[in-house]
């Protein structure tokens, strides 16, 4: 245990490698491990910037989606309405055709009645006169009785 | 066991006696052939085999580390770079925690006192006859006497080496002391604590009081360092000589110690290291 020059050439390579870590080798593997630290620090951040990101996208998805079924349920209660207005305007249509058509031919046939019975009405004079004068033979004055028939006519 | 012809005595001694080279007042710079011999010595000594483990293991800590940071990458880090870092953000880890002001100096200076007392101590795991028998045989062979051929491998078992690096420790203690309260405020905690009173007459009857209570706390900072390092490291050797002193059950005996060892060998680098911080850090803050 004796004490001796060995101390102070300790204290002076201690000095040494003291000075030499504190210069060579603390400062860059330091120096790495800082900027590994801010890679991974970044690294993180962007992921779950882009988790957010992609949360947004899928939510404005979600939303693009939505609105659109509602359009389209829009639209198809649209086409529905427009369609039942359709048929309905069909139907009043061919019902107010119909209508038409029926008093057409109503008036046809009145007009037709009405002609027939004016053929009737001349000839039933004329049956009656023909008639008539069978049955009294030329004892009628032709001109003083159709007069009486053309009335007897009228009043069919 | 060295030498056939030796008591046991003789052998712990032999063991536990550096190669020293220095000033003999007879035979001038030479080897110390004995005990005696080196007693002689005096002061003007060197020991040869702790200085030459020292200085070699702290070359092999930094020529492993300055290799890493030389090409540290802040990529993913392999093997060599992952130990170095580790190392690294636990040294930069205790130091953060115990030690708050800004230094440049504190952190690399903890990296050195744990990896270099690490390395030094964990010499003591090597059988503690294959050095020293290697070394006399070197010896041998340039023309020495084997028998006075002395080598001790580990330096921390060296109390020159304990206490060359604690009073280093010491000597940046009074550095930052001075630097962070100034030369007036440094005497003042040495003189004006723990016995402190308004009244100006009393405490000038209190500073030698202070001054002696506060000088042997200051000075048992640099000594307890040393010497728990130093005793430690000592014991555990000198059971390393006994057990191999034992013959055969050396075998059994060796393992548990050397496995119980590795504890002490991290566990002294670590409180070393750790008081260090504790020291500086006291240092720099103001107290009480």
């Amino acid at each position: 245990m004796n004490l001796n020059l060995t101390l102070i050439g300790q204290a002076i390579a201690f000095a040494v490698f003291v000075w030499f870590c504190m210069k060579y080798v603390w400062p860059p593997v330091m120096q790495a491990l800082q900027e590994r630290q801010k890679k991974i620090a970044d690294g993180l951040d962007a992921a779950s910037r882009a988790t957010r990101d992609l949360e947004l996208a899928q939510e404005k998805a979600d939303e693009t989606l939505r609105e659109s079924k509602e359009q389209a349920q829009q639209i198809l209660e649209q086409a529905n309405k427009r369609a039942n207005q359709i048929v309905e305007e069909a139907r009043d249509n061919a019902r107010a055709e119909g209508e038409r058509l029926i008093a057409g031919a109503r008036s046809e046939i009145d007009q037709e009645i009405n002609r027939a019975k004016e053929e009737l009405r001349a000839q039933v004079s004329l049956l009656a006169v023909a008639g008539a004068e069978r049955i009294l033979e030329s004892s009628i004055d032709e001109a003083k009785h159709r007069e009486l028939v053309d009335k007897l006519a009228a009043e069919l | 066991m060295a030498g056939n012809n030796m008591t046991s005595t003789e052998y712990i001694q032999h063991h536990l006696q550096n190669m020293t080279f220095g000033l003999h007042p007879e035979s001038g710079w030479s080897m110390a052939h004995s005990a005696a011999d080196a007693k002689a010595m005096g002061f003007w000594a060197i020991h040869v085999d702790t200085m030459l483990w020292s200085i070699g293991l702290g070359v092999v800590f930094l020529w492993l580390f300055r290799s890493v940071a030389k090409r540290a990458s802040t990529g993913v880090p392999t093997g060599l770079q992952n130990f170095v870092e580790m190392m690294v953000e636990f040294v930069d880890g205790s130091v953060r925690e115990t030690f708050h002001g800004k230094s440049r100096l504190i952190a690399p200076l903890s990296l050195t006192i744990f990896c270099w007392i690490f390395l030094m101590n964990i010499m003591d795991l090597v059988p503690v006859d294959f050095l020293p028998m290697l070394a006399q045989k070197v010896g041998a062979w340039f023309g020495a006497d084997p028998a006075h051929v002395y080598f001790k491998v580990v330096p921390t078992t060296d109390i020159n080496a304990t206490l060359g690096m604690s009073l280093s420790v010491f000597a940046l203690i009074l550095f930052y002391s001075i630097r962070s309260k100034g030369l007036s405020g440094f005497i003042a905690e040495l003189t004006l604590h723990p016995f402190n009173t308004p009244n100006k007459f009393a405490q000038i009857l209190l500073i030698p009081v202070n001054l002696l209570l506060e000088l042997v706390t200051l000075l048992a900072k640099p000594v307890s360092l040393a010497l728990r390092l130093f005793g430690n490291l000592y014991a555990g050797e000198l059971i390393f000589i006994l057990i191999a002193m034992v013959g055969l059950w050396q075998l059994p005996l060796h393992f548990p110690w050397a496995v119980f060892h590795i504890l002490i060998i991290t566990l002294q680098a670590f409180i070393f290291m750790m008081l260090t911080i504790v020291y500086l850090s006291m240092a720099t803050e103001e107290q009480h």
